[in-house]
């Protein structure tokens, strides 16, 4: 993990296709969500890319995530693969969590994604208790949990900050500070809006990084996953992103202005990242045009894979509310 | 061994159960408030800490949300933990995990994770705890698909309903009733298992059935010793398992006795009491010779002071004269 060096070729074209695989996916969707094929509520991480593709990054595959329900970025950059992904949307079969959770509940437990979890606050605990066991059962992985500044305010955060810091569990904290809680702007919600400041009264390190910059994202990333997996106990990371659309499909933003909105478009992390590798000359026209035309394919892939799904039979309704054995969760090779 | 029987306060069968299942499999510990240096607020824990140590007895933080979530995150990566919540009033600040995470996850993620979790709670009144100690709120939780929820009420059921909580794959919420901590009873040494499925027959009879659960199953067996020497024979049900409740055995024995009176601690409205009472309309309404009758805490909050507290609860003399009210209407 170590030895990336920030301006290697291959690994900035990586960083950059994950992003624009996001950034298409997300358009996808809002295509398919207009033609009404996606429905209930969708939440878009354009403009987010950042966060999640850099502290992908630096996780190995024996590392868990805890995600929130504007999740597809961050199931995309962890590796679920898109066909089910989109699959999922369609509330198909083969979605990866066979249509019973939509675009706010992806689960892949082979890539130990924890799901995507709609109640604001409701994955800390969660994420707590994976790195409870992971200290017992699998020395040096570590949890990623993920969630918006708007779980700043709920109990169940500051719960679970204290008992991973008296515990020095093995969880490194990922908030990704777009500053509305839906509509509720940050100032209007907290009297501190410095929120790494909060990890301070729970001893616990942090850091605030540029969220919308993947080079600063994935470096800072990968010294919070190096503290945590050494044993050091929790790290807190506040990302400071933005989302460049609504909070979800139902939302006029009247909270915010357009010129704020355009704003934070000059900071846009993949064009940045473009723009940076260009004058570095580690990206050629061409590169781009082929890179844009992988992530196409593997969309228009991922969509005739939704398409062609099958849907749960109605028998099945309640066929999971109890389970008759643990399915064993798979214990990752050790990434030595 | 030998094969007479040993004498325990439900407690102490509540305690060796928890040490058994600590002895048994290394992936099981213990979490919740005062679990540990404390011994348990209701001294179920006390000594554990001393014997099994600080991984395996947590003491918490109070953070009821907090660590019922860390229970299910780690239930979920393989662990198999016993979280304790002081009494049943306190889980409802934990609601949100217990509901929206423990009893959502296995279906929500298309049977990809279970969340092998058992929580254990205080509930009842009795012991003049007043509105904030004192609920029955076990119906409530009886009303969540994806959860199991157990009440025991006797010794034996105490020893032996958490192993087969365990070694079941789904959260379960075992409702221990606060009175009967300090309840005796004899373990019958062939015994060494029970199923968390059934209903049983605390004793046979055959002009009415009492079906009930918890700390009323004293009371109801009380009631039947009553009624006995008037010359009625109640058949006593002890449900035992408030989810899944097991439908069919109260409807076989109201099939026989064709009168059914319902004790439950719980508040009558919206309660488990109704619903019991609405499968035997919906199931065996037909066998009835008289209207069902229940027998319920009154609705109100618990209060402290002794003769208030005792008036908002099933008594002995309320069975009786719902039990005769019924055999006389004959």
């Amino acid at each position: 993990m170590s030895d990336k060096t920030p301006l290697d070729r291959a690994h900035l074209h990586h960083l950059y296709r994950q992003m624009l695989r996001i950034r298409r996916f997300e358009a996808k969707c809002v295509e398919l969500y207009q033609a009404q094929k996606i429905r209930g509520f969708l939440h878009l991480y354009d403009g987010e890319e950042a966060v999640a593709v850099g502290v992908m990054s630096a996780l190995e595959p024996r590392d868990a995530v805890v995600a929130t329900y504007r999740e597809h970025g961050q199931a995309l950059a962890r590796g679920v693969p898109m066909g089910p992904l989109m699959a999922e949307m369609l509330g198909k079969l083969e979605g990866c969590s066979r249509g019973r959770g939509g675009s706010m509940h992806i689960f892949d437990r082979e890539r130990r994604f924890f799901g995507g979890n709609a109640i604001v606050g409701g994955g800390l605990p969660l994420a707590a208790g994976i790195a409870l066991a992971d200290k017992q059962l699998r020395a040096g992985a570590i949890t990623a949990c993920f969630f918006g500044e708007g779980a700043v305010g709920e109990g169940a955060f500051h719960e679970t900050m204290n008992m991973a810091s008296l515990w020095q569990l093995p969880l490194l904290f990922v908030c990704e500070n777009n500053l509305y809680a839906m509509g509720m702007p940050l100032q209007d919600s907290e009297a501190e809006t410095d929120i790494f400041r909060k990890a301070q009264a729970y001893r616990m390190p942090a850091e605030q990084v540029d969220g919308m910059d993947p080079i600063a994202m994935e470096a800072a990333a990968l010294r919070a996953a190096q503290h945590v997996r050494a044993g050091k106990g929790p790290f807190f990371l506040e990302c400071r992103t933005y989302r460049f659309r609504a909070h979800s499909m139902f939302d006029t933003q009247a909270y915010r202005t357009r010129g704020e909105i355009e704003g934070w478009k000059q900071r846009d992390p993949i064009e940045r990242l473009r723009a940076l590798m260009t004058d570095e000359h580690l990206l050629t026209a061409a590169e781009t045009a082929e890179i844009e035309a992988e992530v196409g394919a593997e969309i228009d892939a991922a969509v005739a894979f939704a398409e062609a799904g099958t849907l749960e039979p109605v028998q099945d309704l309640e066929r999971f509310v109890l389970m008759h054995e643990v399915v064993q969760e798979r214990r990752p090779e050790s990434a030595t | 061994m030998t094969d007479t029987p040993t004498r325990m306060t439900y407690r102490e069968a509540c305690r060796q159960a928890i040490r058994e299942a600590l002895l048994r499999d290394p992936r099981t510990f213990v979490m919740g408030e005062d679990v540990g240096k404390y011994g348990g607020c209701y001294a179920v824990t006390k000594g554990l800490l001393e014997e099994f140590g600080a991984t395996r007895i947590v003491d918490t933080p109070l953070a009821e949300n907090g660590f019922v979530g860390v229970g299910i995150g780690a239930a979920m990566a393989g662990l198999r933990p016993i979280v304790e919540i002081m009494t049943c009033n306190f889980s409802l600040l934990a609601l949100d995990q217990i509901l929206n995470n423990a009893a959502t996850l296995a279906h929500m993620s298309g049977g990809q994770f279970a969340v092998p979790l058992v929580i254990r709670m205080a509930t009842g009144a009795g012991r003049q705890l007043a509105a904030q100690h004192s609920h029955s709120l076990e119906g409530w939780y009886a009303h969540i698909p994806g959860l199991k929820v157990l009440a025991p009420a006797t010794v034996e059921d105490a020893r032996y309903m958490l192993a087969a909580a365990l070694a079941d794959p789904n959260p379960v919420l075992i409702f221990e009733h606060v009175v009967l901590y300090n309840a005796e009873g004899e373990l019958d040494a062939a015994v060494t298992a029970v199923d968390i499925e059934h209903a049983r027959v605390r004793r046979p009879g055959k002009d009415l059935t009492l079906v009930t659960y918890g700390n009323s199953l004293p009371k109801c067996l009380g009631a039947a010793d009553a009624l006995a020497r008037d010359g009625i024979e109640a058949e006593v049900i002890d449900l035992r398992v408030l989810r899944p409740l097991d439908t069919a055995a109260i409807a076989r024995s109201v099939s026989r006795t064709r009168r059914c009176v319902i004790v439950d601690e719980g508040w009558k409205s919206g309660s488990i009491s109704a619903e019991i009472a609405a499968r035997l309309a919906e199931d065996a309404f037909f066998e009835l010779d008289a209207p069902i009758r229940r027998v319920c805490g009154r609705e109100v909050p618990i209060p402290y002071a002794a003769q208030l507290e005792e008036a908002a609860l099933p008594q002995v003399a309320d069975i009786l004269t719902a039990a005769r009210g019924l055999v006389q209407s004959q």
